[in-house]
């Protein structure tokens, strides 16, 4: 096999691992009763589910009058975590799909959990498009259905409609590149087996998979050709979420900066989320040999680039509101500051434009405690990025007597907070039954990496 | 009659130099497993090319046909508007509007139809029983499996393979 001697390549796997050794460290927590940190960590995530559950059964049952919207504001928490959520979604696409074309190979040890996080978010994402229609049994409206109505159809100028197709495709492609990726990873699981249920369930999910030579011909073809088109579909999810707001007359939306705008801040609060959860899962599943500080300060690298895109992308939008010379546009940016709502734009500020810069510096690039706090500062900033957007250029419209202030009810409060809970406890459960990492692919560079760490590959901080 | 023996390898990079000179003093290669993609494999086994992405071009192509099809259907054709002095009775002019649906659509068919290509072909589907000669194979061993024509060849194929760096022959199933 090809060796790169560098003394710059960092060693993606630590400890001399053989084949045998990673799929004994990834099989473990499939194989074994889950520890007391994860039983903790699922009952409160579940608590959230059951809050999650009630509150939107609640919405659903009486109708959106449960919620603090009112005929100025009618877009709040509802699209604000719907935005969140899809972009939180993107890191999983980035790291499996754009990382794999650019040959990253320090993606293989987090694309799996990644990819999950993806499909989870998109999942709670999704929750949120549902209960904001009001009555989600209409759920099939947007679908462009044959009907009694003469076939009155969508119309297909709307980015609400593009945006049903984006989302629909990004979930379900997402979804099949994941599985197909976990396919050999079952097949391991399934032929070490030791009990009846784990041999039957993975038997059943590995769908016979052998690992033949044509097998993983058409495997690695299928990878790359899905990557090669999750590529721009990824670029397109967040370009059209953007447009359900660019393409509205509302002050403070109607931007063309947009698209590049809203994708770098998906990137960026995915990559905080895949922190996040990676930081845990790796000292949770004593993964430390194959998520490393290498990967952290990589992932580290990401957030500081999108985070000083999204900053230069908040300064544009600000200068060109006066540029414009548009009064209206100008105090839609004007109210963001210093209007009743300083305090959402001046967190979003702080949060995503002021704390990713601490990345600059490798130490705090390779602090676990200072990258999961980091994670954690760009998650929230990313929310309130959302909520300024939406409320900030809501509820100050062109006719100030309808002006008004907006305020959540516990309901919304708790689906958003429920919806954290699905989507942690999809996570846990994802942590416990399925191979977190994808083993199969990681070994492809098992023996490189050993040969390299032997050769003395140098850690060049 | 014939027979399936496995060579099984601990080292891809044996395995992948032992391929051509097995297969020059004919043992006959029906298959070989390996617990990850090894490349080149597909090289020295002499395997065509995968058509797969052909298939994935012509799905997509399909996709994106179909959108524009359905677009045009039901806004020109079918039942066109007239929503803010912006009236849908021409396709090129309202093509603009169709990109984002287009583009998602050639996606979404190009992404499923290949992947059920894939699993068709392969047959890889819910409910199929996995053939697994060695259960080290999934794990860090590589099968070689040969198709013995001649029963009286065994012993010697056997050693043949054991020459070439195989760390052990076995029978399926035992």
């Amino acid at each position: 096999m090809e060796v790169h001697d560098s003394k710059l390549r960092e060693p993606l796997i630590l400890g001399d691992k053989s084949l045998h050794d990673i799929t004994e460290d990834v099989c473990r927590p499939i194989e074994s009763k889950p520890n007391r940190m994860w039983w903790i960590a699922f009952i409160i995530s579940a608590c959230g589910l059951l809050w999650w559950i009630i509150s939107d059964s609640y919405t659903i049952g009486t109708g959106l009058g449960r919620w603090g919207l009112n005929k100025t504001v009618g877009w709040a928490w509802d699209i604000t975590n719907f935005v969140w959520w899809v972009g939180i979604g993107h890191a999983g696409t980035l790291i499996s799909a754009i990382l794999l074309l650019f040959r990253q190979k320090w993606r293989l040890s987090i694309n799996r959990a990644a990819e999950a996080m993806t499909i989870f978010a998109v999942i709670c994402a999704a929750t949120f498009i549902i209960s904001h229609m009001g009555r989600p049994w209409l759920v099939y409206w947007p679908i462009p259905l044959p009907n009694q109505f003469g076939s009155l159809w969508v119309n297909f100028n709307s980015p609400l409609v593009w945006d049903v197709f984006a989302i629909s495709t990004y979930f379900s492609v997402s979804l099949v590149f994941w599985y197909s990726g976990l396919i050999p990873d079952f097949a391991a699981v399934r032929d070490r087996a030791t009990t009846k249920g784990r041999k039957f369930w993975y038997g059943l999910l590995s769908f016979g998979w052998v690992g033949s030579a044509k097998n993983w011909q058409r495997f690695e073809e299928v990878s790359l050709v899905l990557a090669g088109v999750s590529t721009p579909l990824v670029l397109s999810v967040h370009t059209i979420v953007s447009m359900d707001f660019a393409t509205s007359v509302i002050p403070g939306w109607h931007t063309t900066i947009f698209p590049p705008y809203f994708v770098a801040g998906a990137i960026f609060s995915g990559f905080a989320m895949v922190q996040t959860l990676l930081i845990i899962t790796r000292k949770v599943l004593s993964l430390e040999d194959y998520i490393t500080i290498y990967h952290i300060d990589m992932m580290n690298r990401v957030i500081l680039i999108t985070g000083s895109i999204v900053g230069i992308a908040y300064i544009t939008e600000f200068f060109i509101a006066w540029y414009s010379g548009v009064e209206y546009e100008s105090y839609a940016f004007l109210n963001r500051m210093t209007g009743p709502y300083w305090w959402a734009y001046w967190s979003m500020m702080t949060c995503n434009v002021i704390t990713p810069q601490l990345f600059w510096s490798s130490k705090i690039r390779t602090s676990l405690a200072a990258t999961f706090i980091i994670s954690i500062f760009v998650n929230i900033g990313m929310w309130f990025e959302r909520f300024v957007i939406i409320v900030t250029s809501l509820h100050r419209d062109y006719l100030p007597s309808s002006w008004t202030m907006y305020s959540p009810t516990w309901v919304e409060v708790g689906i958003f907070i429920g919806s954290i809970g699905l989507f942690f406890t999809l996570f846990l459960l994802f942590a416990k039954f399925f191979p977190v990492i994808a083993f199969s692919e990681l070994k492809t560079i098992v023996k490189s990496n050993n040969l390299l760490q032997k050769r003395g590959g140098q850690h060049h901080e | 009659m014939s027979k399936l023996i496995f060579g099984i390898f601990s080292d891809e990079d044996v395995l992948l130099h032992n391929i051509r000179p097995l297969k020059q003093n004919g043992v006959k290669i029906t298959n070989v497993y390996t617990p990850y993609p090894v490349h080149g494999l597909d090289k020295v086994l002499g395997l065509k090319r995968t058509r797969i992405s052909i298939c994935a071009f012509i799905y997509g192509i399909t996709g994106m046909c179909l959108a524009l099809l359905m677009m045009w259907y039901m806004m020109i054709s079918d039942w066109p508007m007239d929503v803010g002095g912006k009236p849908n009775f021409s396709f090129y002019k309202n093509l603009p509007a169709f990109i984002p649906v287009t583009f998602e659509s050639t996606v979404l068919c190009t992404a499923h139809g290949m992947v059920i290509t894939f699993f068709l072909r392969s047959k890889i589907l819910p409910g199929v029983t996995a053939f697994v000669p060695d259960k080290r194979m999934t794990d860090d061993k590589f099968v070689v499996q040969v198709e013995l024509t001649d029963l009286s060849k065994e012993a010697e194929v056997t050693a043949m393979l054991m020459q070439h760096g195989a760390t052990e022959v076995k029978e399926y199933g035992k």
